[in-house]
């Protein structure tokens, strides 16, 4: 009994109570945040390895067949690529901020963060949609075996497509923190799923910022 | 000490370098380096990789276990790179044995 009086006065002196966003497995709330951001990065490191598998066959057929991957860059659009990095990049700064939104406890600046960054995505896809539009002439080619363009047109695809449809779970997942921010479920004290959903959105700008040079810089673009 | 708050000043800076550094990727693929317009391309982006991951992700501001994660993950990825790599560029150094 005096023990419990002893335990509580100390509760009591050190100003900590136990919060009701507090998990009962863990010992504070800040326990709590940090076994979370672990937790995303180590499925952000699988998910690492998980794109490696494309980058290495890129890497492979790319040294064998350079001329075809050469003639394939050059059929891309060079300047709508540079405009989508930019747009991604913006991207993941409204994100940070969204974050730091969240970290300061401050709702209004949240929300408004989150949609940013959900319309920056939703931009980013719209402009890669208009950019599949492309009819190259084979004298475009500049003499590249047809069937080695083709297998760099197969990575183009496949890349930026699994890069597609991270981006659009991360708008997805951004759209269920938005609703969560609206409703306050978000708060200064328990704001680790916006920071744990912020470390997956900047992984997939990274990714990016890799498959921007790789597919459409390809031999430069000096004539 | 791992809570300390990056300000948004950080975050506008390191924006303003992203942007900047996305520009120059694209200027420079219009200028003939020869082979070194690969290694430059490449190393741009692992410069704005670095600048994401410490401040966008906080890995400056963070303790040691979300940076050991990291480490591991490119462990891994140097590992299976490479091996591929040495298995598929050696396979024409040794001749299949035959007539």
């Amino acid at each position: 009994m005096s023990e419990s009086a002893a335990g509580s006065s100390l509760a009591g002196t050190s100003g900590r109570s136990v919060s009701p966003a507090l998990h009962h497995q863990f010992e504070d709330i800040e326990q709590q945040r940090e076994a979370g951001n672990f937790g995303m990065w180590v499925f952000l490191a699988t998910e690492m390895l998980f794109f490696s598998g494309v980058f290495t066959g890129y890497i492979i057929y790319r040294s064998l067949y350079y001329s075809g991957f050469a003639a394939g860059s050059h059929v891309l659009e060079v300047d709508l690529g540079a405009a989508m990095t930019a747009v991604l990049l913006a991207s993941s700064f409204t994100m940070a901020m969204a974050v730091h939104a969240a970290r300061q406890g401050n709702r209004a600046m949240l929300l408004g963060f989150l949609s940013s960054t959900i319309i920056l995505g939703i931009a980013f896809l719209g402009m890669k949609f208009t950019g599949l539009n492309f009819h190259p002439a084979v004298d475009a080619l500049r003499g590249a075996p047809e069937h080695t363009v083709e297998l760099f047109m197969c990575f183009y695809f496949f890349m930026t497509g699994l890069h597609a449809l991270h981006m659009i779970i991360g708008i997805g997942l951004l759209g269920v923190m938005a609703i969560l921010a609206w409703r306050g479920k978000i708060s200064a004290e328990h704001y680790n799923r916006v920071e744990v959903s912020g470390l997956y959105w900047h992984f997939v700008d990274i990714i990016w910022i890799y498959l921007f040079p790789l597919l459409y810089l390809i031999g430069g673009r000096y004539k | 000490m791992n809570t300390q708050d990056p300000s948004v000043g950080t975050y506008v800076f390191v924006f303003a370098v992203l942007l900047l550094l996305a520009a120059l990727t694209t200027g420079i693929a219009y200028i003939n380096l020869g082979p070194f317009n690969t290694v430059v391309a490449l190393a741009i982006a692992a410069v704005k990789m670095c600048l994401v991951g410490l401040f966008f992700m906080h890995l400056w501001y963070s303790r040691g276990l979300a940076r050991i994660v990291v480490l591991a993950g490119f462990f891994w990825l140097a590992l299976m790179v490479s091996f591929t790599l040495a298995d598929v560029f050696s396979r024409s150094w040794i001749k299949p044995p035959g007539p």
